[in-house]
């Protein structure tokens, strides 16, 4: 039953793709000639004004880049022209980085949070506040302090993708069954072991859903950071064929986009199904 | 109230100094000794609510005492406090000669709701506690342990399944297998199979019983069922209504020692006690909170040895094949 219904919607997908693709081209071909011009004037103002071509790229020109940057995606040729692929892989790094930091300060502190209702009542207040500021409003902070751009966009990476995983943490850790906490100190587990043994495993779902949404948030942040902060990445290379109006590698770096950050959340979900315990 | 009258009542037969010598336990019988507990919360308006206080129990090694009592009685407290979960508001429990201080090793507790770590495996859960009661012990040897005391409550073979690929009476009996694992001085178990079927739960009690008349195991358990508490205990330790819940009286069972539940109601004594048990459930437990007898003593609570009752010897002379009395 299951796979017949895979079946189905795969080919649903696939018929989908189609539909889209089709009114894409079609939505952008040429209306055909327009009107009598002199020839040198239609050179100059290019297919749009003689063949009444649409200015917007269809399909078949964006899969030509796509193929173009696949079959070499870690050219270098100088700071404003490098493949897509070592783009993406500044983006990824940096994302990494921060989110890595982001990791080993959330859990450890959220877990000492969670532990003490005290520190969760008086810290509170100070994560509900920090949690919705834009992180790109901590760029210009970042920037005056770090005094470097690259570590600056780290620096927001981190500062974003902390609180969803310190509010899980904290809250994953808070709602450990009690019946559990007792069952080690019946078992008089020392306070090491209760935490490794009992509590994470308990909290580790919850946890994993804060680092799912944060992994998600990051690399939203990520684009908007390197538009600012510009040099290297995918979000300046987006920029970057902006300003070249290439609206074709736009629309490729938006499909590369999209796929990196679901390979990132499937990740993490594989990690999330790992620790999910049934009851 | 004359019904309840086939029991003798001991303490207040004898005088004082002979009564010192038959139903109060003398200090080498009290393994555990609960000395003048009481708990108290907050109430609003600056007062406080107290569940019960002054409350007194003796416990002898290698014994099975049930308490029975409505909900709101405090049993849950007593067996928490017992446990080391909570502490007393006042007073101390005294467990093999050493006031108690905080969770011991040595008192395993069977929780209600079976307490397993959902993420280990059966035997995962039972190693869990061996390891951290044998801290430095090797691992085969754990695994070992473990798997013991699995198949001792007949899990062996379950021991890489998950609590939750296990039905309601099998995860009850690996949270026996797990307290059983680490060779507690005591057993405590608050009402372990009230979740259970009726099935379930009769075949769960001829196993617990089993274990412990084999280990000699020192139980507290806390139950609402009087067919239960007669079936388990040696003695049935009544509370009345809380707040301010007492130990009513303590009833010595006089059904011998080797019990067969199937053939426990043909039992002589088994219908007084019960109907002593059940009046107690639906009328003194009130009637007594709001009025205990005069000579009523909370650190003597009165023991109460059924004997015969009419009814008894009259179904044992009217029958013409003698009881059956499994002994």
């Amino acid at each position: 039953m299951t796979r017949a219904i895979n079946l189905r919607a795969g080919v649903l997908s696939l018929a989908l793709l189609a539909a889209i693709l089709l009114i894409w081209q079609v939505a952008v071909s040429g209306t055909g000639k327009t009107e009598a011009m002199d020839p040198e004037y239609a050179a100059l103002m290019g297919q749009t004004a003689t063949t009444g071509k649409s200015a917007m790229p269809g399909p078949l020109d964006v899969a030509a880049t796509i193929w173009g940057h696949l079959k070499d995606p870690f050219y270098d040729r100088g700071p404003n022209d490098k493949g897509i692929g070592i783009q993406l892989a500044y983006s990824v790094g940096r994302v990494a980085l921060g989110y890595g930091l982001a990791v080993i300060v959330a859990i450890p502190i959220g877990f000492l949070i969670g532990m003490s209702p005290l520190m969760s009542r008086a810290l509170d207040p100070y994560i509900q506040i920090l949690k919705p500021v834009s992180p790109l409003a901590w760029m210009p902070l970042a920037l005056y302090t770090i005094k470097d751009s690259s570590l600056s966009a780290i620096f927001v990476i981190f500062i974003c993708s902390i609180w969803p995983m310190l509010i899980n943490t904290v809250f994953g850790v808070a709602s450990t069954r009690k019946e559990w906490l007792n069952v080690a100190r019946t078992l008089e587990v020392g306070p090491f072991r209760r935490a490794f043994t009992v509590i994470l495993p308990a909290a580790a779902p919850t946890i994993l859903t804060g680092m799912r949404i944060s992994i998600g948030i990051a690399w939203l942040v990520i684009v908007a950071a390197e538009m600012l902060v510009g040099g290297t990445g995918i979000g300046y290379f987006v920029w970057n064929e902006w300003n070249n109006l290439s609206i074709t590698n736009v629309i490729t770096s938006i499909l590369v986009i999209g796929l990196f950050g679901m390979v990132l959340d499937q990740l993490l979900a594989r990690a999330q199904r790992l620790v999910t315990f049934p009851e | 109230m004359s019904t309840l009258l086939p029991f003798r009542r001991r303490a207040q037969a004898a005088a004082p100094d002979q009564a010192a010598g038959t139903s109060r336990m003398s200090n080498s019988d009290k393994f555990i000794s609960i000395e003048g507990i009481a708990r108290r919360y907050p109430a609003p308006g600056g007062k406080t609510t107290t569940i019960f206080q002054n409350l007194w129990l003796p416990m002898r090694r290698g014994e099975f005492v049930c308490m029975i009592g409505h909900s709101g009685c405090g049993k849950t407290t007593v067996l928490n406090i017992l446990a080391g979960l909570e502490a007393p508001s006042e007073g101390a429990v005294i467990v093999d000669g050493q006031a108690i201080a905080g969770t011991s090793l040595d008192r395993a507790v069977i929780f209600q709701g079976h307490a397993l770590l959902p993420w280990r495996t059966v035997l995962g859960n039972v190693a869990y506690a061996v390891s951290s009661r044998w801290r430095k012990a090797p691992k085969a040897e754990i695994e070992a342990r473990a798997k013991k005391a699995i198949a001792t409550v007949g899990l062996a073979g379950s021991e890489h399944k998950r609590p939750s690929e296990l039905s309601g009476g099998m995860k009850q009996r690996v949270g026996i297998a797990r307290a059983l694992s680490i060779d507690p001085k005591i057993l405590l178990m608050d009402e372990p199979f009230s979740a259970l079927d009726a099935l379930t739960r009769g075949t769960l009690q001829d196993e617990v019983r089993r274990i412990c008349v084999e280990t000699g195991q020192t139980v507290f358990m806390i139950t609402h069922d009087v067919d239960e508490a007669i079936y388990l205990a040696d003695r049935i330790v009544l509370m009345t209504n809380g707040p301010e819940a007492k130990v009513a009286e303590i009833v010595e069972n006089p059904l011998p020692k080797n019990r067969d539940r199937t053939q426990l109601h043909h039992a002589p004594g088994y219908y007084a006690l019960r109907n002593h048990l059940i009046d107690f459930l639906v009328s003194r437990s009130k009637t007594l909170r709001d009025a205990m007898p005069a000579d009523y003593d909370p650190r003597h609570p009165p023991v109460i040895r059924p004997s015969l009752s009419e009814a008894d010897a009259e179904a044992i002379a009217a029958s013409t094949a003698p009881a059956p009395r499994r002994a």
